[in-house]
């Protein structure tokens, strides 16, 4: 393998790793922002801990992205000091909490899709990677667990709580395509064997969600537009979360405690 | 004093002094994160496996493992994180559980089980109860898969009436 061969390949890794550290990022952030909010003791100490998972996932792929850009990045320096045009995650995880229902149907759509993403990954050529694909895979479990219980419930539950569901399904299903839609990168990385097949990741995520609105009496929305541009540009709404979040290490920078 | 030569087995018992803060009746041996011990010229890696990807006291443990050592006469002492294969409960050794049990924590009932998105998503009813670690009795409930850490759940004996964490089986 020539020199160039391989820095290209590490940035190539090196944009793959963040896409899969700042989904897990920036949809940790948003669960924890339940912390002291959620509707009963038990459901807030639930999304805390979900949070947590999320944030400790996002940790090990960026330290890893990190090490593979050899340019002295940590986690940290990926995660506070990076601009928001610079963030690779797609769309719907920086998405507003909402109310309970927006938070959870949006969990149980990125729970369905981290399952099978991983369950493709820890098969990865690339051992690093296979091995903290394999530490996750074992968390989603209980967290799709969680989220597709709270979906059936809200779903087959009270008028409100019905109603709500299915509002949160239909707002969010425009942005469920984008988790699906490779571009060059996801299709170089999986014909090296390190990444995974997006679209067959796409067709068992439509299985088990077709599955679970069902049972939860959701409707799934009829075939719509999908809106695109995630992983490269983002809503109004990440710009907002990002200040909140990198404030304190960017207004006391190398601070530790 | 430096300290270069000695076997793996006595780095072993040096770290059964390194206990999980958040369960300080175990050691690290005993809840399977060291992976490994390794001699590298004066050097002694050790490797550990998290728990859980969150697990907020890791970092504590690389810590005390690196001070533990020191103090122990091994001045060059390195940790690695390795993450294959993932940690599992069915590491923990039955003695173990029973001073889990001791300390008021049901310890992880059964093996660890993969199980199929159809099974994960397939709300769950009647599931094997817990024992309770103060009565011992089977008559419990659980309240919350998520506890106080992300190892624990929370359970609830109706014979003894009272709250209690369960190491959940992982």
């Amino acid at each position: 393998m020539t020199q160039s061969e391989t820095s290209a390949d590490s940035a190539e890794l090196f944009e793959y790793l963040l896409r899969l550290g700042d989904d897990r990022l920036v949809l940790g952030h948003r669960l924890s922002e339940w912390c002291g909010h959620g509707p009963i003791l038990e459901e807030d100490i639930a999304l805390a801990n979900i949070a947590l998972d999320l944030i400790g996932q996002a940790t090990l792929y960026l330290r890893l992205a990190g090490e593979t850009e050899g340019k002295g990045r940590n986690e940290d320096a990926l995660a506070y000091f990076r601009e928001g045009v610079e963030f690779r995650n797609v769309q719907m995880v920086e998405l507003p909490r909402g109310d309970f229902a927006f938070t959870i149907v949006r969990q149980f759509f990125f729970d369905a899709y981290s399952y099978h993403l991983l369950e493709q990954l820890l098969r990865s050529t690339h051992a690093e990677l296979a091995g903290i694909a394999a530490k996750g895979y074992k968390e989603v479990r209980y967290h799709l667990r969680h989220s597709s219980d709270w979906v059936q419930r809200l779903g087959d539950g009270t008028e409100e709580s019905h109603a709500r569901a299915q509002k949160a399904v239909d707002d969010l299903w425009r942005f469920t395509g984008e988790m699906f839609t490779p571009d060059e990168i996801d299709e170089r990385m999986q014909a090296r064997g390190v990444g995974a097949d997006l679209p067959a990741v796409g067709k068992k995520w439509h299985s088990i969600v077709n599955d679970v609105l069902g049972r939860a009496t959701l409707s799934v929305p009829a075939e719509t537009f999908m809106l695109s541009g995630g992983r490269k540009g983002h809503t109004e709404y990440l710009g907002h979360m990002l200040a909140e979040m990198q404030i304190v290490a960017r207004s006391h920078p190398g601070v530790e405690w | 004093m430096t300290k270069t030569i000695a076997t793996k087995e006595e780095v072993l018992e040096i770290l059964a002094e390194v206990k999980d803060p958040e369960l300080p009746v175990i050691d690290i041996v005993e809840l399977g994160i060291v992976r490994d011990v390794v001699f590298d010229g004066g050097r002694v890696r050790i490797d550990v496996t998290p728990t859980y990807s969150g697990c907020p006291a890791m970092e504590v443990i690389e810590r005390d493992i690196v001070t533990t050592l020191n103090s122990h006469g091994f001045s060059n002492v390195a940790v690695r994180s390795v993450f294959s294969p993932p940690w599992t409960t069915d590491w923990i050794s039955a003695s173990t559980k029973e001073k889990l049990r001791a300390y008021g924590i049901a310890p992880p009932s059964g093996a660890s089980k993969a199980g199929t998105a159809e099974e994960l998503v397939t709300i769950r009813r009647g599931r094997p109860a817990v024992e309770c670690p103060y009565c011992g009795s089977s008559n419990t409930e659980e309240k919350s898969e998520f506890g106080s850490t992300a190892c624990k759940a929370i359970h609830y004996c109706n014979s003894c009436h009272q709250p209690f964490d369960y190491f959940k089986s992982f």
